[in-house]
């Protein structure tokens, strides 16, 4: 298989988990490896030799009784590295203080291990419930065995077996030799505790396994990797993609005291995929000497087809697309029927345009990689989302095996999409091979900034026509922007995946109704950052689901309720995993008016008074199969400037495992809301991004943080569902409905800083 | 040669006098609970003590901590009032920036023994978190204020 389908494969499964070669889905190929979680690989039969006890990949026990559970989904600070083993071990009934969690290296023997698309538990909660149950079994047919009594006698308290009638214990410890012993129950024979019983899943108590070493700085980030001998690099980028370097002097940088050499790495082949993007890298002592050495270095480059790239005219030439048909993603009745119903019958036509602009992701922990090339072999530490891409793309770069890279997995500090791309753990790689020697990549906050994956630039177009009771007869969403395709197709212009990401399933009850996407060029890397396209689809959709509020003359929550519309599950035409996801999660309206309603009752909308400068907005949007609505509240002081006083979010994730870890996600959420609705914005001009560190690439700081953001979740037995991502998308247009409440004015572009609000 | 300490230990330091502390810290004494975010003082996920107060160590170079006593979050005795406080608000996602979070939260704590909010927005606004745990800091501080009063009146 060659890197494209490897990588791309991968990738494919990321945030819908459709394929993103066509050609290829249609095989089925990538539908089996999308949807592929390994049953657990359990040991076929005990034989005595297998000390400790480990039924399957998953979990073993050793004779003290340590219980060992594989994390094989990446920490980067949403819990999942904590919440699967505390499934595993609350089906084992064991006692959370005796676990110890083994981070898995990137192998396809796990399954999938990209985690990103917030689908680490919902796609892992049943096998790991599984994995426990079964522990559970043997140690008790074990014990039973050595009493001399029924398994049906016995039962468990944490870390024991115990003899119902006699009151005889047993610690996991003891009896775990001889549970090895044992053949490994088919998965039938194995029964799963009722709800009732869980001691971890859903509790309060649970709290982050990393906690201690994270409060005391002994936490391993890729930051802090080390690897014997290793020396460390800053990589000179192409400041316009696909730039050729035509010369550099290195002499200066040579002198910087600490400086060992240069090295060039290779402009990669398009499509981009996660190759590195090639550049001059400095080598040197220390990471200090690597960055200062690149400010002496003197490069020159070749021109780049992407220098064309200007955001301004850029965004007239997407926002020209969005006037124009599109390509049809969802249909539904004929909106071109009911728009020529225009003035007759009291029928009105209103149209809106939205922007929002590119992002960058900025984790607080830039992309750093140590890796070491010998022998033919690949031996890598890194801050990843997705160890198996790694082991592809350096397989691909150096042209070795991919069983012949070893990737290791250190703790995140944040990844929101950026991580799954592995193009700088692929730099240390190939920096190694050619000096002999591990070596550590470390990228500036610049390089972060100027060479990420951006989550890409977006114009959308809206038009309804409504009838004299304000509701809409026709809905018509037209969205454009440079597609993630692009990234690893170079002739992609239409969008494919982000379709399900807010846009192919509006929930809404409108008998007319048509979706649309226009095409785009790239002329940066696009990715996916946290919640992906549903950040602009929803902006603009419940921007527009308020303006026609307004219109109406109605409220704006009983409008959303009215255009959500009674209870029902909304029939989509879908294909592939999204099908499938359907078929489990389907789309239910009831679900989605209760968490409108929760967020409208907690917020005290239309009690408290809203005095000058004041106003509350909603919006209530589900995404990774999540219901989430918003209610976000406004001040406006004399300077113009926006302030939160208060956010109320509820949210129905199905079943969840760690309820205060869920309401830390949806608080972040909402400061991530805030930066990207009132701060951030990347920018191009001739192909070079303008921002480069925090000062000019702006995120939330506590003080202009959400004052209170209160996490109300839903109690449902329903499957689990995404947590990471969801809280993400409703929080800007609830905040912009917010301050159209509070102004008058209409936020139609992000962020909101480009407004003059007095 | 530059003389200081660092948690408690004399150090010597003859490399370039320009480097920063944050680099002196994690690549020569390889004490990594200190985090670099932006070098540029914007960020402080570097925060260490400099005589008590907190500085961001990756805009500190060598040559201003000659004689200076350094303590970064290794040379915080474990649970000082404040991680208690993070540990019980159970503050942390990703946990990248938390380290430079809590300097600065004791340093804080040190001037301030009961602050109030608007205290600590304008004690804490430097110091950026991308998982967005501002929530919880601001009332892990606050807790931590009532944990270091306990214990003064202990």
């Amino acid at each position: 298989m060659s890197l494209i389908e490897n990588v791309s494969r991968h990738v494919g499964r990321n945030f819908s988990r459709r394929g993103f070669l066509q050609g290829a889905l249609a095989s089925g190929v990538f539908v089996l490896s999308a949807r592929f979680v390994p049953e657990p690989l359990w040991a076929a039969e005990g034989d005595g030799t297998a000390a400790p006890f480990q039924p399957s990949l998953w979990m073993s026990i050793a004779s003290d009784g340590t219980v060992t559970i594989v994390a094989h989904r990446s920490e980067m600070g949403c819990g999942s590295r904590t919440a699967l083993p505390l499934v595993v071990a609350d089906e084992l009934d064991a006692d959370w203080s005796k676990v110890k969690i083994d981070q898995a290296i990137g192998d396809p023997k796990y399954g999938d291990q990209d985690t990103d698309g917030s689908h680490s538990v919902r796609s892992n909660f049943d096998l790991m419930r599984q994995v426990g149950a079964t522990g559970r079994v043997m140690l008790i047919s074990a014990a039973a065995a050595q009493w001399g009594v029924s398994p049906k006698d016995c039962t468990t308290e944490p870390h024991f077996v115990v003899h119902r009638a006699s009151g005889r214990k047993l610690g996991y410890g003891e009896v775990a030799a001889a549970a090895a012993k044992l053949k490994v129950p088919r998965k039938e024979a194995v029964q799963l505790k009722p709800r009732s019983e869980w001691r971890y899943i859903g509790k309060e108590s649970n709290s982050l396994f990393d906690l201690p070493e994270i409060v005391t700085g002994k936490a391993i980030f890729g930051m802090d990797s080390t690897m014997p001998g290793m020396v460390y690099a800053s990589v000179e980028h192409p400041p316009v993609l696909g730039q050729k370097i035509k010369s550099y002097d290195d002499k200066a940088a040579l002198k910087v005291p600490g400086v060992q050499k240069t090295l060039t790495i290779d402009i990669f082949k398009p499509p981009h995929q996660f190759q590195p993007l090639g550049g001059v890298a400095v080598i040197a002592d220390n990471t200090w000497a690597a960055f200062k050495g690149r400010k002496s270095l003197e490069v020159e480059w070749e021109s780049s087809p992407h220098s064309v790239y200007n955001s301004a005219p850029f965004r007239k030439t997407l926002e020209a697309t969005s006037r124009k048909p599109g390509k049809v993603v969802r249909n539904v009745g004929d909106v071109d029927a009911a728009f020529a119903k225009d003035g007759h019958a009291g029928i009105k036509i209103i149209e809106a345009e939205y922007y929002t602009p590119h992002l960058a992701h900025v984790s607080m922990e830039p992309p750093v990689a140590v890796a070491e090339y010998r022998d033919g072999k690949v031996l890598a530490w890194a801050p990843t989302q997705n160890p198996q891409a790694v082991q592809e793309t350096i397989a691909g770069v150096l042209g070795i095996k991919k069983e012949d890279v070893t990737c290791h997995v250190t703790l995140l500090g944040g990844g929101f999409g950026r991580k799954s791309k592995p193009d700088q753990v692929a730099e240390a790689a190939v920096l190694s091979k050619q000096l002999g020697k591990p070596v550590k990549v470390v990228w500036s906050r610049e390089d972060d900034v100027q060479f990420d994956f951006f989550h890409s630039v977006a114009a959308m177009y809206m038009k309804a026509a409504v009838g004299p009771d304000g509701k809409p007869t026709a809905w018509l969403q037209r969205t454009v922007y440079p597609p993630i395709n692009s990234t690893f197709d170079v002739s992609a212009v239409y969008a494919d995946d982000e379709m399900g990401l807010g846009w192919n399933n509006l929930p809404f009850d409108i008998p007319n109704h048509r979706a649309e996407n226009g095409p785009a060029d790239y002329h940066v890397r696009i990715g996916w950052l946290r919640s992906v396209a549903n950040i602009y689809h929803a902006f603009a959709i419940h921007s527009f689901a308020d303006e026609l509020a307004h219109s109406a003359n109605k409220d704006s929550v009983q409008y959303l309720l009215d255009l959500i519309g009674p209870p029902r599950i909304v029939a989509l035409e879908l294909n592939g995993d999204e099908a499938e996801d359907a078929k489990n999660y389907p789309l239910d309206t009831a679900r989605l008016r209760r968490v409108a309603e929760i967020a409208a009752e907690k917020s005290g909308w239309g009690k408290t008074p809203m005095g000058k400068g004041r106003g509350m907005g909603i919006a209530a949007h589900r995404s990774f199969l999540t219901y989430v609505a918003t209610v976000v509240e406004v001040e406006i002081d004399s300077k113009g400037e926006v302030h939160i006083p208060g956010v109320w979010t509820a949210v129905d994730a199905g079943t969840v495992v760690s309820p205060d870890n869920i309401r830390n996600q949806f608080e972040g959420a909402a400061v991530f809301g805030t930066s990207l609705a009132l701060f951030s914005e990347i920018t191009a001009t001739n192909g070079v991004i303008d921002q480069s560190n925090f000062d000019n690439y702006q995120i939330t700081r506590m003080n202009r943080a959400p004052r209170h953001v209160d996490v109300h979740i839903v109690q449902s037995q329903a499957p689990p569902a995404g947590v990471g991502e969801p809280g993400v998308p409703p929080f800007a247009p609830a905040l912009c409905n917010a301050v159209f409440a509070a102004t008058g004015k209409r936020v139609r572009e992000l962020p909101l800083s480009k407004t003059k609000l007095v | 040669m530059i003389r200081f300490r660092v948690n408690g230990k004399e150090k010597t330091f003859d490399g370039d006098p320009d480097m920063p502390l944050l680099w002196y810290l994690r690549d020569v004494a390889q004490l990594t609970g200190t985090k670099f975010g932006c070098g540029m003082a914007l960020c402080g996920a570097c925060t260490v003590h400099q005589n008590g107060a907190a500085i961001r160590s990756c805009s500190t170079a060598m040559k201003e901590v000659s004689g200076a006593e350094i303590i970064t979050i290794e040379g915080i005795a474990p649970m000082h009032p404040v991680q208690k406080a993070w540990m019980e608000i159970r503050v942390p996602q990703c946990g990248y920036c938390q380290t430079g979070q809590i300097m600065q939260a004791i340093a804080l704590l040190r001037e301030n023994k009961s602050p109030s909010d608007a205290d600590i927005d304008t004690a804490m606004a430097g110091n950026l978190c991308r998982c967005g745990t501002y929530q919880r800091i601001r009332a892990a501080i606050h807790q931590a204020a009532k944990h270091q009063a306990a214990q003064e009146t202990a």
